[in-house]
């Protein structure tokens, strides 16, 4: 049995890895045109943030504001009314490592603005102080699934509410005994603005909920998978390969353990 | 594309479990007598000088053996709450009607399984890595949850954690309503578990919003929290005869700041005019509102002020914090099963350990408990990052 979402528009795409930073440049790669860039990036500067919390900001933070902030702009839409969905499988590794280390030696010194940096929320908290926006966002996590609820969830929103949403993902690097559990290297954040559908101008996006296992998920295929394949978000690879091509395309992402999402782009 | 309009469904079953009881009759009965789940601080290695909502015995209650791999503390409580008041088998029955793949499961919490983590963390081995117990890698993700509620019951459809701080188990709702109204799922497993950890309890303390004593919701005198766990699990069905209505959400941002409230409120008025809108209620209409509460200083004074400015003196709003606790994650459900309670009993619980409310206190806020006949509730719930939901709940005999 499955159960389809009437299609939405692909308004704004931004993609930022640490090797592949920008969309331009991801999907050059992933489209066999270009190499990836020698060298890797650190992280992202998003303009959103005033240049002394640039500097401040966890990496978490700075890379779902550049990629969230891209896809408004790519879509040109105003970030303050979108309504947003952040998603991410572990959240700042990197503070969770901060935080564990600290509560095992010296409780007590815990720094206060690293706790209120350690929510799941934090990178959306960020996101509406920085845009403006009073439109409700939420925060997801599904493990190995993230990206597949965090697509759905986002054009459910769409198609429930009739307002366009911005749509984040992101993973960074493990740091610490963390990461021998919870491993994630380099930096990944994706967007997408989805949006009622209007103009022929966009693609369109038809998603649709069906059962199966991890055996039915389509695999990336691309030169850029080897790139990203170390980082938590790498699953979302494909549905971008599906980006990079002009054609129809058909990709499956999971959702659970038992269930698929089947998205068409048109 | 036009937007569908929200659509009314019902709670078919609920549960919830905190250190004031364990179970609806259990919650219900703490209430009524007014015996709070607060107890001194006694949680981990070095406890900090508080009081906490502490669920008994969790310790010497592991998980069954099928479920060994997510064995954490968080999925203790979980599965605690998942057996009150038979909620699995209500999950079941359901699942038999609609199909394992047909009900979603939309579950909550701040900090999930951290616990295990900040174990790990004091148990590491000589090289760096995590003790052999702990190299579970489901328990060290915020989905650890989710994905353990999902497993527990039996389901296979879709599975999400969300995690917005203390709006994370009210925003549930919203996401499920929306699931089942766009037709990817004909009932939804909700709710939220939320368990005391390091992080919580010392990082609270390092923004100085922990309270010494009992909390005090809205008493000039309150200063700040006290951090309780508890789980607490809801199913909505779209096509059932009976139980209590979901009537409407609201959900928003503050866009001020990230452990501090909008000082006038704006978000969390957005979110309660949304709700209200939704449920096609008026202010007026509203007998029993479970404020969030909190204790500290600006939630308190900024939700009083919002209750005073908006909402007739008759309708009755408290503050349930002094019995369980804040439960963080976990507070959007465990408030949603209060104001069910308060509904389907007509027990009105006040505002426990509060001496002398704040003059900003409009006559909605009271102290003590009402026996009464209650119709329509809301649950304010307000979190870090300036993310607001507030739920909308009728009786089922409503028309």
């Amino acid at each position: 049995m499955s159960a389809a979402l009437p299609s939405v528009a692909i308004e704004g795409i931004a993609f930022w890895h640490t090797r592949l930073p920008g969309w331009a440049t991801a999907r050059a790669v992933i489209r066999g045109e270009r190499d990836a860039p020698p060298t890797a990036e650190k992280r992202p500067t998003p303009s959103l943030l005033a240049p002394t919390e640039r500097r401040r900001a966890p990496d978490t933070v700075a890379l779902a504001l550049e990629v969230a902030s891209g896809a408004c702009e790519a879509a040109g839409r105003s970030p303050s009314q979108l309504r947003a969905v952040f998603a991410s499988t572990y959240g700042d590794l990197g503070i969770s490592d901060y935080m564990c280390a600290t509560l095992a030696g010296t409780p007590t010194l815990i720094s206060p603005t690293k706790f209120h940096n350690s929510v799941h929320n934090a990178a959306a908290g960020y996101w509406s102080i920085g845009t403006s926006s009073h439109a409700p966002y939420t925060a997801i996590s599904a493990y190995r699934h993230t990206f597949g609820n965090a697509v759905l969830e986002a054009a459910t929103q769409v198609a429930c509410e009739g307002q366009s949403v911005v749509c984040v993902a992101f993973d960074v690097e493990a740091t610490g005994p963390l990461g021998t559990v919870a491993p994630s290297r380099g930096l990944l954040g994706v967007a997408l603005v989805l949006a009622p559908p209007g103009s022929e101008s966009h693609r369109a996006l038809t998603l649709r909920v069906e059962q199966g296992s991890a055996a039915n998920i389509t695999p990336a295929r691309s030169p850029a998978a080897a790139l990203v394949a170390d980082n938590a978000l790498a699953p979302c690879l494909p549905f971008f390969e599906a980006l990079a091509d002009p054609a129809t395309g058909n990709v499956v992402l999971a959702l659970s353990d038992h269930s698929l999402l089947h998205a068409q782009v048109r | 594309m036009s937007a569908s309009k929200f659509r009314q469904l019902r709670v078919t079953a609920y549960t919830v479990c905190t250190a004031a009881g364990t179970g609806r009759a259990a919650t219900l009965n703490a209430l009524d007598e007014r015996r709070s789940g607060l107890t001194r601080n006694d949680f981990g290695p070095s406890p900090l000088a508080t009081w906490i909502g502490r669920v008994a015995g969790l310790e010497a209650d592991p998980l069954p053996a099928a479920w060994a791999e997510w064995e954490c503390r968080n999925n203790r409580l979980a599965w605690r709450g998942l057996v009150s008041d038979d909620f699995n088998d209500e999950v079941a029955a359901a699942r038999e009607r609609y199909g394992a793949e047909r009900v979603a499961v939309v579950i909550g919490t701040s900090t999930a399984s951290i616990g295990a983590s900040e174990d790990a963390y004091r148990r590491l081995e000589p090289d760096g890595r995590y003790p052999p117990d702990l190299r579970r890698p489901i328990v060290h993700t915020p989905h650890s949850l989710g994905n353990f509620v999902q497993h527990a019951l039996g389901l296979r459809g879709i599975a999400v954690t969300v995690a917005t701080a203390c709006s994370s188990s009210a925003k549930v709702f919203g996401q499920a309503e929306r699931l089942i109204r766009a037709g990817l799922a004909d009932a939804a497993v909700v709710g939220g578990v939320d368990t005391l950890c390091g992080s919580t309890l010392f990082g609270f303390n390092s923004l100085e919003l922990i309270a010494s004593e009992c909390c005090k919701p809205f008493d000039v005198a309150r200063h700040g929290i006290n951090i309780g766990e508890a789980a607490g699990f809801a199913l909505l069905e779209r096509d059932a005869a009976s139980g209590p209505w979901l009537l409407g959400y609201g959900e928003s941002s503050d866009a001020h700041h990230m452990s501090a409230p909008h000082p006038e409120g704006v978000g969390a008025r957005r979110a309660l005019q949304d709700a209200l809108e939704s449920a096609g209620l008026t202010p007026a209409s509203i007998d029993y509102i479970n404020l969030h509460g909190t204790a500290t200083l600006k939630n308190d004074e900024v939700e009083a002020r919002l209750v005073a400015d908006l909402f007739p003196s008759r309708t009755f709003a408290s503050s349930t914090k002094g019995w369980t606790g804040h439960t963080l994650g976990a507070a959007g459900i465990v408030e949603a099963a209060i104001s069910l309670l308060a509904l389907e009993h007509g027990v009105l619980p006040g505002t426990l350990n509060t001496e002398q409310l704040d003059p900003v206190c409009g006559p909605q806020i009271r102290r003590e408990n009402e026996r009464r006949r209650a119709q329509r509730a809301l649950s304010f719930s307000f979190g870090f990052g300036g993310s607001n939901c507030v739920l909308a709940f009728g009786r089922g005999d409503l028309q």
